[in-house]
């Protein structure tokens, strides 16, 4: 491209918020909060700025992986309606653009925050970027439909970050919080895959539903539902779950349970019939439960004073 | 009136050249921050006890 040509094309400008764009917003969103939850329940404290800034590196660490994953992902998001509206499928920035970003935003935000906090968190933000950008997005991706099953892991890990923040160190209950988000993420995306089914077809992303059809992948969301049931109620466990936690697991896991049980009941017809309307309801239900337990552990981070009275802070 | 004349590129690169613009502020402004934060928080302690001691 010479000097000339970018002057000329008014389309090869990008807004600020098409570059913010390619930062995932609504991932991000997800990050902030886990890892903001991770930071309160940790025991220990951080000065409010430090856990500010760090909380602000995650986010930037985060975005940059979904920057990476845009710049590799380009040729399928083009295919897929879900995703063809993003800035380098739009022709609003290229594809080099976005890796300068991504490649830049990961360096920036890990050794910020291990200035910031300590190099245990930025390790494992490193590892997390990493994860995401290389081995979810470039290898797991178009190679096994157990992709979203292992790469889920690189989603889970930003509460282990914020306990790292506080502590500097990994224990059994952030390991449990990032199980929590691990074995959520594949019943919340197999429910989408099988109403985003065409999409995934279409751009060969061997997701579940295309490789192994869709009455497998209703079996895969009631048992990873299951799987994730035990894996939310061994946080009860945890010197963070509380009362408001346990009434949290007990709502959100029957809904659940009861929302895997539909979608296994079903045929493709029944789904089609009323355009798979337990499906989605399951994916919406899905970011609730999600939203729900880590809310829950917040909560009673902040009354743990008043729970200790009653003596009830863990079950163990 | 103006000595220059702005280019029509100026005019579509405002946004981002405004956003970059406030990124950057803000990325000063962060670092001072923590700058001040750091230094006001962390135990010299140990540095000052070996200075006495000399």
């Amino acid at each position: 491209m010479t000097d000339a040509s970018i002057i000329a094309d008014p389309d090869h400008d990008a807004d600020f918020g098409d570059f913010f764009a390619l930062l995932k917003p609504r991932v991000m969103s997800l990050v902030v909060f886990t890892a903001l939850v991770g930071l309160i329940v940790a025991p220990g404290t951080v000065h409010p700025f430090v856990a500010f800034f760090s909380i602000l590196c995650i986010a930037i660490g985060g975005g940059a992986s979904g920057a990476l994953n845009m710049w590799y992902d380009a040729d399928i998001d083009r295919v897929m309606k879900r995703t063809k509206g993003r800035p380098i499928p739009a022709g609003k920035v290229t594809e080099g653009e976005a890796l300068a970003i991504g490649i830049t935003l990961s360096a920036f935000a890990v050794i910020m925050l291990g200035l910031a906090s300590n190099w245990v968190a930025a390790g494992l933000l490193a590892f997390t970027i990493f994860f995401y950008a290389v081995v979810y997005t470039m290898w797991l991706k178009r190679s096994t439909p157990q992709n979203i099953v292992i790469g889920g892991a690189a989603g889970a890990f930003p509460p282990m970050i914020g306990w790292a923040v506080v502590t500097g160190d990994i224990t059994i209950t952030s390991t449990l919080m990032f199980a929590l988000t691990f074995m959520w993420t594949p019943p919340h995306f197999w429910a989408l895959a099988l109403f985003m089914n065409s999409d995934y077809d279409k751009a060969k992303v061997p997701m579940l539903p295309v490789t192994h059809g869709t009455r497998s992948t209703r079996n895969h969301i009631l048992v990873y539902t299951l799987l994730l049931a035990l894996t939310a109620g061994a946080l009860l466990f945890t010197p963070i779950a509380g009362l408001v936690y346990l009434v949290a697991f007990a709502v959100m896991n029957a809904l659940f349970i009861i929302g895997a049980v539909k979608i296994w009941r079903r045929d493709d017809a029944a789904s089609k019939a009323d355009n798979f309307k337990a499906e989605r309801s399951f994916f919406k239900l899905s970011l609730a439960y999600l939203f729900a337990h880590f809310s829950a552990l917040m909560i009673d981070a902040m009354l743990s004073g008043v729970f200790d009275g009653m003596g009830f802070k863990g079950l163990f | 009136m103006a000595i220059t004349k702005l280019h029509e590129m100026h005019k579509r690169r405002k946004s981002r050249n405004v956003g970059l613009g406030l990124v950057l502020v803000t990325f000063v402004g962060l670092i001072l921050a923590l700058t001040v934060v750091k230094v006001t928080t962390t135990d010299l302690a140990p540095l000052g006890g070996a200075e006495a001691a000399e």
